[in-house]
């Protein structure tokens, strides 16, 4: 389930690179604790977000929890599909289950977020 | 004080289910298996069976114990018939609600007190002071154990899995049947499907529930617990329901109506004389981002209430929750908003239960 071409958080979240536009979702380790998602509050085509800053928030039948931004950047595109049919954040957190793009992003960033083998190293240890 | 959470004699068998293990009032206990919605969805399409373990349970025997308990509870015990249950709360002097509780007749001599996990300690140091001499008072929380088998399906179950035919008992009676002992079989629950709640002595309690997991029901756990009562309009305790309110304030007068006096009778009259100054209502929110407990209701641009108990309802596919409002608001069909923190969500106040089974 970890992808090796994709950069992680110690909040969970991933982001995947494809140019000069990137990929956001959460990750199956965060889909598996939140548990059954009924709600994505998606954000904002156009909303300008910092790293750490509130992007969205997840509700699962018992919660509401806080998504972040990896890297700053701006949302160019949102999974619409999560409207009607949240629960593929469970079925397939690093697919179909995608929650936003950002174009532009701060690639210099990346560099501050973990690889594959960091997460799994990270989530070994906590 | 931090004391680690008591097992039922069911915790071995959950966590061999693979049950994610939550700390509750106390106990720990299964919040979920396979998942909330999916073990929701089978309550209502077919049966589950939940590990009830945790509540208390009191029993009460003696030539005076019905007039004991008629002093002590809200539940109008001289209307029951043997075989009966009642649902009832136990007030305070001044009327607030200390728990609210099922009471079942065995005969005149002879009832059972079932309340909630968290208050149990609490209700039986309440109970036990104040029941007349002679009067005798036996927790049986630990001796007896108790399994609810609840869906559409539950009641054939029960019978090839027990051999005991619940059909025949009308909603909120009970019988006694042998289960390698003395056993109690009721038409009761807290999903708003048919089913039965089981009491069996503890320790034959893993046993009967494994006769039902090879029988093809599976467990569901508190957080499918939680959300199948909310849409059969239940309270729940500590949420709903709590010291600081009576029975009025909750919109629940009808189980304190009782004409003789009780503990908080007084109080209770004086409340519906002067009317209360917030109602418990249920709302219906379109969409699916939830209200939470806590969060509060809005009407005018002001604040008029505050939510209890909010969830996504999986049978509606809409949110719904409780919230207590101005008496004004209470009426069904009256719109609210509720404030999340993050924006205001258009709600309606509607008739209870959200969901009847069909």
């Amino acid at each position: 389930m970890i992808q090796n071409d994709t950069y992680y958080t110690k909040e969970h979240e991933w982001l995947k690179v494809d140019g000069d536009e990137a990929t956001v979702g959460i990750t199956d380790h965060a889909q598996e604790a939140l548990g059954d998602i009924t709600f994505v509050d998606l954000p904002k085509i156009g909303m300008k977000v910092n790293a750490h800053d509130s992007l969205l928030v997840i509700e699962s039948v018992k919660a509401a929890s806080d998504v972040y931004a990896p890297v700053g950047g701006t949302v160019c595109a949102v999974n619409e599909a999560l409207g009607s049919a949240p629960e593929l954040v469970n079925q397939a957190s690093q697919g179909d289950g995608w929650i936003c793009k950002f174009r532009p992003f701060d690639a210099a960033a990346l560099a501050g977020l973990m690889t594959a083998e960091q997460y799994r190293a990270f989530l070994a240890e906590h | 004080m931090t004391a680690l959470p008591r097992k039922t004699p069911l915790y071995d068998a959950h966590v061999r289910s693979g049950a994610r293990m939550v700390d509750f009032s106390g106990w720990f206990m299964p919040v979920q298996y396979d998942g909330i919605i999916a073990e929701h969805h089978r309550t209502r399409t077919d049966v589950t069976m939940f590990d009830t373990c945790h509540m208390g349970r009191f029993w009460i025997t003696g030539p005076m114990a019905r007039e004991g308990l008629d002093r002590l509870l809200t539940t109008d015990v001289n209307a029951m018939q043997n075989g009966q249950c009642k649902y009832g709360f136990l007030l305070r002097e001044d009327g607030g609600i200390l728990d609210d509780l099922i009471t079942y007749r065995v005969h005149a001599e002879r009832w059972l007190l079932v309340v909630n996990a968290g208050t149990q300690d609490r209700d039986r140091d309440w109970i036990r002071d104040r029941l007349p001499p002679g009067v005798r008072f036996e927790d049986a929380s630990v001796r007896m154990g108790k399994i609810d088998v609840q869906g559409p399906h539950a009641l054939p179950r029960v019978a090839s899995v027990l051999g005991v035919d619940a059909s025949r008992l009308g909603y909120f009676r009970f019988m006694e049947f042998d289960c390698g002992g003395e056993a109690i079989v009721s038409r009761t629950g807290y999903t708003g499907e048919k089913g039965v709640e089981l009491y069996v002595a503890a320790a034959r309690i893993p046993e009967v529930w494994e006769r039902f997991e090879k029988a093809g029901v599976k467990p569901a756990g508190l957080g499918a617990r939680d959300t199948l009562r909310l849409e059969a309009g239940l309270p729940l305790y500590g949420h709903e329901l709590s010291e600081a309110i009576t029975p009025v304030e909750a919109a629940m007068d009808r189980f304190s109506a009782k004409t003789r006096p009780y503990v908080g009778s007084e109080a209770v009259k004086r409340r519906r004389g002067q009317g209360a100054a917030m109602l418990l209502a249920g709302f219906r929110i379109e969409g699916r981002q939830a209200a939470r407990a806590g969060q509060a209701v809005m009407a005018g641009g002001r604040r008029a209430g505050t939510v209890t108990s909010g969830s996504f309802s999986p049978t509606l596919q809409a949110v719904i929750g409780f919230a207590f409002v101005e008496p004004s608001l209470a009426l069904p069909g009256t719109r609210v908003q509720v404030d999340t923190g993050r924006n205001l969500l258009d709600a309606v106040v509607v008739k209870l239960p959200f969901y009847k089974a069909g």
